[in-house]
């Protein structure tokens, strides 16, 4: 795009729950580097409630630190000249508690996950399923409906010139709850039909007159069929039109932006998919926000995208311990606290979640809570990354992998490539160590796996970029944004103790390092970024990924942190007396480097 | 000079308070502008739907859907009773008809010849607001509800449980740094607001319920404690909807002294008419609990401007996380660099010097501007 030629100074923000993110692209030397970040409390509650006050506040952080004049009057200078202005402005948002949508399909785990898996990919919130066959009584789900007052409805069910009734019962539901939209009085629910296309005249009869009607393809034509894409880009316009238009500051941002605002989620997956066509790998990323942590996958060319919706680090950051329970949580701590300090600690975050730990203990905790929320995030994620159900798997973004049993699983651990971690407490954590620490602790990657975060958490800003301007996106992306961590090499059983699991040698630059790891071990091999020749020899029980007893020989990556080699089973097993397990944690903590000893 | 946005809590006294009155449905309003309004008077009712129940006439006609109208003995939107023949089939040459009646009162609000189901609407349920503080009408949404304005204190809290409540306010303690005893409640405490010190455990708060305490102020509460209450382990801060004695926290959880100026303002208005809603949400659309007293006179200060907001050299501040939790100090430095903490956290801090002549360096993020007028 010519257009794409003139651009010398991108300026992105992302308005998140609790802050917004500005930051600033430049071109130099021909190439797009970030070069400027800057932050401010988000501003879509009382007493401002004008989202356009926290970018401002940002963009003005952005302008101190850069010295480049980017507002006159609170309106952007346009083009960039020497150290002033831009030339384009893009954002992203899940203030306001992001896109929160319903849907509903005929059976729950068929069309009614297919509905969810288009919503999600979407960037949304789901708040519930409603289901023909979900046990609950009609006037039950009117009840459901009208509580939870949805932005939006998705509205699918039947195979193309199947079930009718059912379709059309559950728009009969919708109409008489006749729910009132979250924000805004006078305007109606926008609701998209999905579903079996027979049925549309009918769909329209019943709720023409009550909420505002968008017909879209079946997103299930077929069973053996997902056709996700045109729902989504739907859900995504009308975010735009009809939510984003409500929430406090809005209309006057979209107004400002040069191109359509995106969730931030779904600019996320943006980035994830684009990661693994680029590399040709199998990715799982994840953001850990102040709400929600969102997770997302792409294996054998198929993206999936889950949201635990009360899993996050601080709003949420006490349904971590209500769903993790203070045992998971306190077993990460690796100090004496006695279990009502430490909740009253973890709930003050909740109640002023903007705060950030000043101690080393608070640090520690937060990053204790963090591993549980990351651990109940994935095993969400893959309970809900399937195959499709009750068929044999075709879906649209991919036909090229193998047919398996329906139903069971994608995200396989063994065939994992990198995982990408993102959010305040991964990108923001004092050493690299530390976050890479979390991911394996949480995610525990099987066989050989490399780590990675996002250095600063802008992910969702090139997400938006690369819409328009991929090669922006890729440059920053390659050169800013992406660290990378080093590889985890974890065998993937659970073993008896001191058992010798493997010996390895490992060319780090001509230094040649050499050792064996036993289980319960946890060791950390500096080793920078770039490729290493390595060589592992495993015991004849054990599995690094190829298979019990096979060995390893080939590149590996190093990165900020080096090699994690990880002999503590999986799952891990923990000390069960309270000082051993102390004692444990410390010394994995000493292995790695992860925190000073103070 | 630098400056930086925070967070803060309103403890403002003598001043303007204006309360949104809203239906949740469109309906009646029953006050007009200038209407002198006390905190029981009803400003607007309305009904909002009653529950739904369906009927699968398909199946207790055995008839096809796109039979149901001929079927049907009354007609969409038309009031039914119980036991009311709404439904029948012809049956075989005019005998053995089969009858459907109506399993309550209410309203057929769906026919559908599709699903062959019909839906009846039960009566609608009556909900009326009132003006919560007392005060004037100031504005009026047709249908909707009304604004009303009001001068006196507002405090708010930082998480409650609980909602609107009213009564007259006592103190149980005399410094903010101490706890009341359980020993202390009797009788005499049924329908009022009490002021409880820095902390508030499980026994306290259940006998206060007993006794029919309309309200408890207190400086922390332990969170288990609170979940305790609850009967559940509060995930997320969203409540106000609980049917129990409202709670105020006023500074978190823990055992907190209630802030002196806060505390002071309670002092002085103790045995007026107090207004309190523990309702919080800490999530989109953030919502504090608060309490609110009239004055007895209209002088009112300056009003809340979002410069208020705004730290610089000089603001007073209260630091809200550890390890300096709850003490109060003057910004003296706003260094503009970021600066390393002891969990290694690279922030942009500022430099607080506390009643003690200490200072001490602080992440700007953990430090609350204190909003009074006094």
């Amino acid at each position: 795009m010519n257009f794409n030629k003139n651009i010398k100074v991108i300026l992105a923000t992302d308005c998140g729950s609790t802050t917004t993110k500005a930051i600033l692209i430049e071109l130099i030397d021909d190439e797009y580097r970030l070069t400027h970040r800057g932050e401010a409390p988000t501003t879509v509650e009382a007493p401002f409630e004008d989202v356009t006050r926290g970018v401002i506040n940002s963009i003005t952080e952005l302008e101190e630190l850069s010295s480049r004049k980017i507002l006159k009057d609170e309106n952007m200078i346009y083009p960039s000249k020497d150290r002033s202005g831009i030339d384009v402005y893009i954002s992203t948002s899940s203030a306001g508690g992001g896109l929160q949508m319903m849907v509903s399909g005929v059976v729950k785990n068929m069309t009614g996950e297919s509905a969810q898996r288009a919503a999600l990919g979407a960037g949304a919130i789901v708040m519930d399923i409603l289901a023909s066959n979900d046990k609950r009584l009609y006037h039950e789900k009117v009840k459901r409906i009208r509580d939870l007052r949805p932005d939006m409805v998705l509205l699918s069910g039947g195979v193309d010139g199947g079930t009718i009734t059912h379709v059309v019962e559950l728009a009969e539901i919708i109409k008489t709850a006749n729910p009132k939209p979250r924000l805004g009085t006078d305007y109606k629910l926008p609701v998209i039909y999905a579903g079996n296309s027979k049925a549309q005249f009918n769909i329209e009869e019943t709720l023409k007159d009550s909420v505002d009607l968008i017909l879209a393809p079946n997103i299930r034509p077929t069973l053996e069929k997902e056709n996700l894409k045109p729902s989504r880009d739907k859900i995504h316009d009308l975010f735009m039109e009809h939510v984003m238009a409500q929430a406090p500051g809005y209309d006057k941002l979209m107004k400002w932006v040069d191109h359509p605002i995106m969730p931030t989620p779904g600019a996320v997956g943006e980035i994830i998919k684009k990661i693994s066509e680029v590399e040709k790998i199998s990715v799982v990323g994840v953001d850990i926000g102040g709400a929600t942590t969102d997770v997302f996958s792409v294996f054998n060319g198929e993206f999936n995208r889950t949201v635990s919706a009360n899993l996050g680090m601080s709003y949420s950051i006490c349904n971590v311990l209500a769903e993790s329970g203070v045992e998971n949580v306190s077993r990460w701590v690796p100090f004496n606290i006695d279990s009502s300090q430490l909740t009253n600690s973890i709930a003050n975050k909740m109640i002023r979640p903007t705060t950030i730990p000043q101690s080393l203990n608070d640090l520690k905790i937060e990053q204790a809570l963090a591993r549980e929320a990351l651990r109940l995030s994935f095993i969400q994620h893959k309970e809900f990354a399937v195959s499709l159900k009750g068929v044999q798997q075709s879906r649209t973004i991919s036909d090229t992998f193998d047919q398996k049993i329906s139903g069971n699983t994608i995200v396989d651990m063994k065939k994992l490539d990198l995982i990408v971690g993102s959010g305040g407490v991964l990108s923001h954590a004092p050493r690299r160590s530390q976050a890479m620490r979390m991911l394996i602790d949480s995610f525990l990657p099987e066989g050989i796996t490399e780590i990675a975060v996002d250095s600063i958490f802008m992910m969702p800003q090139l997400g938006v970029l690369s819409t328009f301007h991929e090669r922006a996106a890729l440059e920053v992306f390659n050169k800013d944004c992406l660290i990378r961590l080093g590889t985890c090499i974890a065998p993937c059983n659970v073993f008896k103790k001191n058992k010798l699991l493997f010996n390895y040698e490992i060319d780090i630059n001509g230094e040649i390092v050499s050792g064996n790891l036993s289980s319960g071990e946890l060791k950390l091999i500096s080793a920078p970024i770039g490729k290493h020749k390595c060589k592992i020899i495993v015991d004849k029980k054990i599995d690094i990924g190829f298979g019990t007893g096979k060995d390893f020989e080939g590149f590996i990556n190093g990165g900020e942190v080096g090699f994690i080699l990880d002999g503590r089973g999986r799952e891990i097993f923990f000390e069960n007396d309270y000082n051993n397990r102390i004692n444990q944690i410390l010394n994995w903590s000493k292995e790695t480097n992860e925190y000073y000893e103070d | 000079m630098s400056k930086s946005y925070t967070p803060g809590l309103k403890v403002l006294k003598h001043t303007k308070v204006y309360k949104e009155r809203l239906l949740p449905l469109k309906g009646e309003v029953h006050s007009k502008i200038n209407d002198e309004v006390d905190s029981e008077t009803i400003v607007a009712s309305t009904e909002i739907p009653g529950n739904v129940q369906m009927i699968n006439m398909v199946n207790k006609l055995n008839i096809d859907p796109n039979q149901i109208l001929d079927c049907m003995t009354v007609n969409l939107n038309e009031k039914v009773s119980m036991n009311q023949i709404i439904a029948e089939n012809k049956g075989l040459f005019g005998l053995f008809k089969t009858e459907v009646k109506s399993p309550i009162d209410g309203r057929i609000i769906n026919i559908s010849d599709v699903t062959g189901q019909v839906v009846i609407a039960e009566k609608p349920l009556p909900v009326q607001v009132d003006a919560y503080i007392p005060g004037a009408v100031s504005k009026v949404y047709q249908e909707e509800g009304v604004v009303i304005t009001s001068e006196g204190t507002f405090i708010q809290g930082i998480i409650g449980i609980g909602g609107e409540k009213k009564g007259l306010i006592k103190l149980l303690v005399n410094n903010p740094k101490d706890s009341a005893d359980i020993s202390q409640l009797d009788d005499s405490h049924k329908d009022t607001i009490l002021v409880c010190g820095k902390h508030l455990d499980y026994s306290f708060y259940e006998r206060a319920k007993e006794i029919g305490v309309k309200g408890i102020i207190c400086g922390g509460i332990d969170y288990n404690t609170l979940s305790k209450i609850l009967g559940y382990s509060m995930g997320v801060a969203i409540t106000g909807t609980e049917n129990t004695t409202t709670l105020i926290i006023t500074e978190g959880f823990g055992s907190i002294d209630i802030a002196s100026n806060t505390f002071n303002l309670l002092k002085e208005n103790i045995n007026k008419n107090v207004s309190v809603n523990g309702a919080t949400q800490i999530r989109a659309g953030v919502l504090r609990p608060e309490i609110f007293i009239k004055s007895e006179n209209k002088k009112t200060s300056d009003k809340f401007h979002e410069k208020n907001l705004i730290i610089s050299e000089g603001s007073i501040v209260r630091v809200i996380r550890e390890p300096y939790f709850g003490k109060i100090g003057k910004i003296t430095k706003l260094p503009f660099e970021l600066q390393k903490m002891k969990s290694e956290t690279m922030v942009r801090v500022a430099e607080v010097k506390f009643d003690d002549n200490s200072k001490e360096i602080i992440p700007r993020a953990n430090l609350e501007v204190i909003l009074s007028n006094e």
